[in-house]
C-alpha cells in the first residue's frame, strides 16, 4: 500500500505534560483516515505538527515519501477545529486572500471560488461582510477555502460541527467526491457514526499515545466477540433450554410474540450449530452476527486505557 | 506575490478602508488647521482697537508710540480733565494715557484711564516705550549724544552656540530652537508608537478572538504574520501622516491666501492714516517695519540653517522606524498572550511606562541636551527613539549617535525575535490567563 503520510514515533512535550508520546501513523494514499480520541488526547497537537504550525520534539514526518518541509504547506488543506474568519472583510475578498496565502494564482482562485460559491449556494454573498453570514454559511466558506487549492492531503478537524443535517450531507458528499478524485483525507472527529460511514482507516489516540490503529473493517473484525442476534417466535424458556454449554445468553427482549436474544458462542461453536440447536424449539426469523460499532470500540478502548486519569491538555 | 506582502497588503487595505481612518484623515487636518487659523483670524477680527489719547505734558513723546492693529495713538493738547470728560461722554477715544511733566524724574507717575482695560502686552509696550524715551532724553542731556549715536550704542547681542569637536573643529549648533524642532519630532515619534502600536495589538487580539489565526498560520509562519501586521500598520501610519500633512498644509496655505488680502489692506490703511499726519514719517515707518521683519526672519533662518537637516531627517526616519518596530513587536506579543483587550492591562504597564517617562525626560533634555539624564536616556533603547531625537538637532557626538542607533537596532531585532516566540505560542492559547512567568517560559522554550 502506498502511504501519503507517515509519522514515525512523534513526541511532543509541553511545559507540564506530554502531548504526544511516540505516536506513529500511516495514512494510505487516497483513503479517508479517521483520527480519533477523546478531548485532549493529542489529536490537535499531531495535526498542528503535520501542518508545521509546531515542530515535534522527536520523531519524523514524511509527506509523499519526503521529510516534511515548508514547501509542503501548499499540498495540505487544513480546516482547524477552532476556525473563524475576519468579520469585517467581505466574503469574496476574504476567500481570495486565504487562497492566495496558499500560493494560488489570483485568476485561478477567482474562477474556482465562483464555481464553489455557486455549488454551495453562496454566490449572492460575495460582496457581503463576513459578519452578516450565518454560522453554517461561514462554515461553508471555511470548507471552500480549505479545499480550493486542491490539496493532496486534506485535514479536517471536526468538519461537521455547526452544520445542519442537510449541509452535513452536502459537505459529506463533497468529501467523498474529493476522495474519488484521489485526495487523501484525515478526519478528526468525535462523531463515530461518520467514522463508520466514511473512514477506511483509523488511529485512536488516548492520553498522548496511539492505542489502536488499522482499517476499520479489520478493527471491527478483531473486536467482534462471537455474539449473534437471533430473532424468533416462540417460547423464551424453550429457547434457553435449547442452548448447550458452548453458548451464553447475554440478553433478550420481547416485542409481542417476537423475541430477540443475543447469544455469545464460546469455544468452537458455529452459527450453524446454534441454528441446529434452536430450530426444533422456536421459529427462527433471523440470525446475524453482531459487529461492534466504532462507538463501542472507542469507549471500551479509551476506558481500558484511561485507568490513571491525567490532566487534559489544550 | 510573496506571502508577507499579501499580509501587509491586507492589513493595510482593511485599515485604510475603515470609516474611522477616513474620518480621522479629514477631521485631523481640519482640527490642526483650525488650531492655527482660528486664533489668527480672531485676531484680525478684533473690531474695536484701543484708541488711546496721549496727553503728553512734556512734549517728548509725540509720535513715539507705534500704531498697531489694535492700538491707535492720538496726540491731543488739552487738559487731563477735558479728556476725562470727553471719555466719560462717549468721545472718540477709549483710553487716556497721561504723561505728566515730571515723568523724567518721577517715571512712576504715568497713568492710564480707560473704559476697557488695555491688554497687558499693550501696557508693557507703552511702559518700555516711555522708558526708552526717558533714557534717550537723559543720555542726550547728560552726555550730549545725538539720537543716532544713542541707537548705535544699543547692539543686538546674540550668543552663537559653538560645539568644539574632538578634532579641534567648531561646529555651530542650533540652540533652543533646534531643541524645539527636536521635541516636535520626538513627540511625533511618541504619538506614532502609541497609536499604532496599540493598533498592532488590537489586530492580533482580533485574529485570536475570531479564531482565524490557525487557518492563516497553516499557510504562513507565525513570524511572517506578525511582521506583516507590524509593517502593514506602519504603512497605514505613514499614509495617515502624509494625508494630514498635505491636507493641513493646503488648508493653512489657502487660509493665508484668503486672509493675506485682509492683512495687507489693513496695513495700507494704517500707512495712509499716518500719511495724513506726516508723509515723511509714514515712509520711515514703513521702512522700519520692513527692516524689523527682515532681521527677524533672517535670524530665524540663520538659526534654522545651523541645524543639520539631512542628519535630523535621517535620524528621524531611523528612530521612527526603530522605535516603532521595537515597541510594535512588544505590543504584538502582548496581543498574542491575551484573549481580549481587558486582559492587556498588566502587560501594557511595563511597556507604556518607559514611553511616558521618555516624553517627560524629553522636556528636561530640551533644557540640558548634554546632561547625564539626556545622555543615558538617549542611549537606552526604551527611551532613545524619543530622547535622541531631541538631542540630534542640537548636535551630538558621532559615537553617541552610533552607539544609540546600534543599541536600538540590536534591541528591535531582539524584541522582534522575543515577540515572535511569545506570539507563536500565544496565538494558539485560548481561555487561559497567562502571567509573566508563563510568558518567560515561552521565550526560553526551544522551537
Amino acid at each position: 500500500m502506498e502511504y501519503i503520510l507517515k509519522a514515525e514515533e512523534v513526541t511532543k512535550e509541553y511545559a507540564k505534560h506530554k502531548a504526544l508520546d511516540k505516536v506513529s501513523i500511516d495514512v494510505p494514499k487516497g483513503s479517508i483516515f479517521g483520527l480519533l480520541g477523546p478531548n485532549g488526547a493529542g489529536k490537535t497537537s499531531l495535526i498542528r505538527i503535520i501542518n508545521q504550525i509546531t515542530a515535534p520534539d522527536e520523531g519524523k514526518i514524511y509527506l509523499g515519501g519526503e521529510a516534511l518541509a515548508p514547501k509542503h504547506v501548499e499540498m495540505i488543506g487544513y480546516l482547524p477545529e477552532e476556525r473563524g474568519l475576519y468579520k469585517k472583510m467581505e466574503v469574496g475578498e476574504q476567500a481570495m486572500y486565504l487562497a492566495q496565502l496558499k500560493g494560488m494564482d489570483k485568476k485561478v482562485a477567482k474562477e474556482r471560488l465562483k464555481e464553489w460559491f455557486r455549488k454551495f449556494d453562496l454566490s449572492t454573498w460575495w460582496n457581503k461582510k463576513v459578519e452578516e453570514l450565518s454560522k453554517g454559511m461561514a462554515q461553508k466558506v471555511q470548507f471552500i477555502v480549505t479545499v480550493l487549492h486542491e490539496p493532496k492531503l486534506l485535514i479536517l478537524d471536526e468538519p461537521f460541527s455547526g452544520f445542519d443535517p442537510i449541509n452535513t450531507n452536502l459537505v459529506k458528499a463533497e468529501i467523498m467526491r474529493l476522495k474519488e478524485e484521489g485526495t487523501t483525507i484525515i478526519l478528526s472527529t468525535h462523531n463515530m457514526g461518520s467514522v463508520e460511514e466514511i473512514c477506511e482507516h483509523i488511529a485512536l489516540i488516548n492520553n498522548s499515545k496511539k492505542i489502536l490503529g488499522g482499517s476499520v473493517k479489520q478493527i471491527q473484525e478483531d473486536f467482534k466477540e462471537g455474539v449473534y442476534e437471533v430473532n424468533f417466535k416462540g417460547n423464551l424458556i424453550g429457547f434457553t433450554n435449547a442452548l448447550w454449554t458452548g453458548c451464553e445468553l447475554l440478553n433478550s427482549t420481547e416485542e409481542g410474540e417476537y423475541k430477540k436474544a443475543k447469544v455469545r458462542l464460546t469455544g468452537h461453536g458455529s452459527p450453524n450449530e446454534l441454528l441446529k440447536a434452536i430450530v426444533p424449539h422456536v421459529e427462527v426469523h433471523g440470525l446475524q452476527e453482531v459487529i461492534p460499532s466504532m462507538n463501542e470500540i472507542f469507549i471500551r478502548q479509551v476506558e481500558a486505557n484511561s485507568a490513571p486519569k491525567t490532566s487534559e491538555n489544550e | 506575490m510573496s506571502k508577507v506582502s499579501l499580509i501587509i497588503q491586507r492589513e493595510y487595505l482593511v485599515r485604510v478602508k475603515k470609516k474611522s481612518f477616513i474620518i480621522m484623515s479629514i477631521v485631523g487636518p481640519i482640527l490642526i488647521a483650525a488650531l492655527l487659523i482660528v486664533p489668527t483670524w480672531l485676531a484680525t477680527q478684533q473690531d474695536d482697537p484701543q484708541n488711546i489719547e496721549v496727553i503728553d505734558e512734556t512734549g517728548l513723546f509725540i509720535r513715539q508710540f507705534k500704531n498697531t492693529e489694535d492700538l491707535k495713538f492720538n496726540y491731543e493738547f488739552r487738559s487731563l480733565k477735558d479728556a476725562q470728560d470727553d471719555l466719560r461722554n462717549d468721545g472718540p477715544y477709549t483710553a487716556i494715557l497721561h504723561i505728566p511733566e515730571v515723568v523724567v524724574t518721577l517715571p512712576k507717575t504715568v497713568q492710564i484711564f480707560y473704559e476697557e482695560k488695555p491688554s497687558s502686552s499693550s501696557l508693557e509696550y507703552m511702559e518700555s516705550q516711555i522708558a526708552k524715551v526717558i533714557e534717550n532724553k537723559k543720555l542726550e542731556d547728560q552726555f550730549d549724544l545725538s539720537l543716532d549715536q544713542i541707537s548705535g550704542l544699543r547692539p543686538n547681542v546674540e550668543i552663537v552656540p559653538n560645539k568644539l569637536t574632538a578634532d579641534g573643529q567648531t561646529e555651530e549648533t542650533g540652540g533652543v530652537l533646534a531643541s524645539g524642532v527636536g521635541f516636535v519630532l520626538a513627540f511625533f515619534i511618541y504619538m506614532f508608537i502609541f497609536l499604532y502600536g496599540v493598533q498592532v495589538m488590537r489586530g492580533v487580539i482580533e485574529e485570536k478572538t475570531n479564531r482565524i489565526v490557525e487557518v492563516i498560520i497553516s499557510s504562513v509562519k507565525p513570524f511572517q504574520l506578525m511582521i506583516g501586521k507590524i509593517v502593514g500598520v506602519a504603512l497605514v501610519a505613514f499614509t495617515q501622516i502624509a494625508i494630514m500633512i498635505v491636507l493641513s498644509g493646503t488648508l493653512i496655505f489657502a487660509a493665508q491666501q484668503i486672509f493675506k488680502d485682509d492683512l495687507t489692506k489693513a496695513k495700507v490703511e494704517q500707512v495712509k492714516q499716518i500719511e495724513n499726519l506726516n508723509p515723511k514719517q509714514a515712509a520711515k515707518e514703513v521702512q522700519a517695519e520692513k527692516s524689523n521683519t527682515e532681521t527677524f526672519t533672517q535670524r530665524l533662518s540663520d538659526r534654522l540653517g545651523r541645524i543639520n537637516f539631512p542628519l535630523v531627517l535621517g535620524c528621524f526616519l531611523f528612530y521612527f522606524m526603530g522605535g516603532y518596530l521595537f515597541y510594535g513587536s512588544l505590543f504584538a506579543a502582548i496581543g498574542s498572550a491575551v484573549d481580549n483587550e481587558t486582559d492587556t492591562q498588566q502587560f501594557m504597564f511595563p511597556v507604556t511606562v518607559p514611553l511616558i517617562a521618555a516624553i517627560a525626560i524629553a522636556q528636561a533634555a530640551i533644557e540640558n541636551p548634554d546632561g547625564p539624564l539626556a545622555f543615558w536616556a538617549s542611549i537606552i533603547p526604551f527611551t532613545s527613539p524619543i530622547i535622541m531625537m531631541v538631542r540630534v538637532p542640537v548636535g551630538v557626538a558621532a559615537w553617541e549617535l552610533l552607539l544609540s542607533m546600534a543599541l536600538l537596532a540590536l534591541s528591535f531585532l531582539g524584541s522582534t525575535w522575543m515577540a515572535g516566540k511569545i506570539y507563536r505560542t500565544g496565538i494558539l492559547m485560548y481561555g487561559k490567563k497567562v502571567n509573566f512567568k508563563e510568558i518567560g517560559k515561552w521565550i526560553v522554550r526551544k522551537s
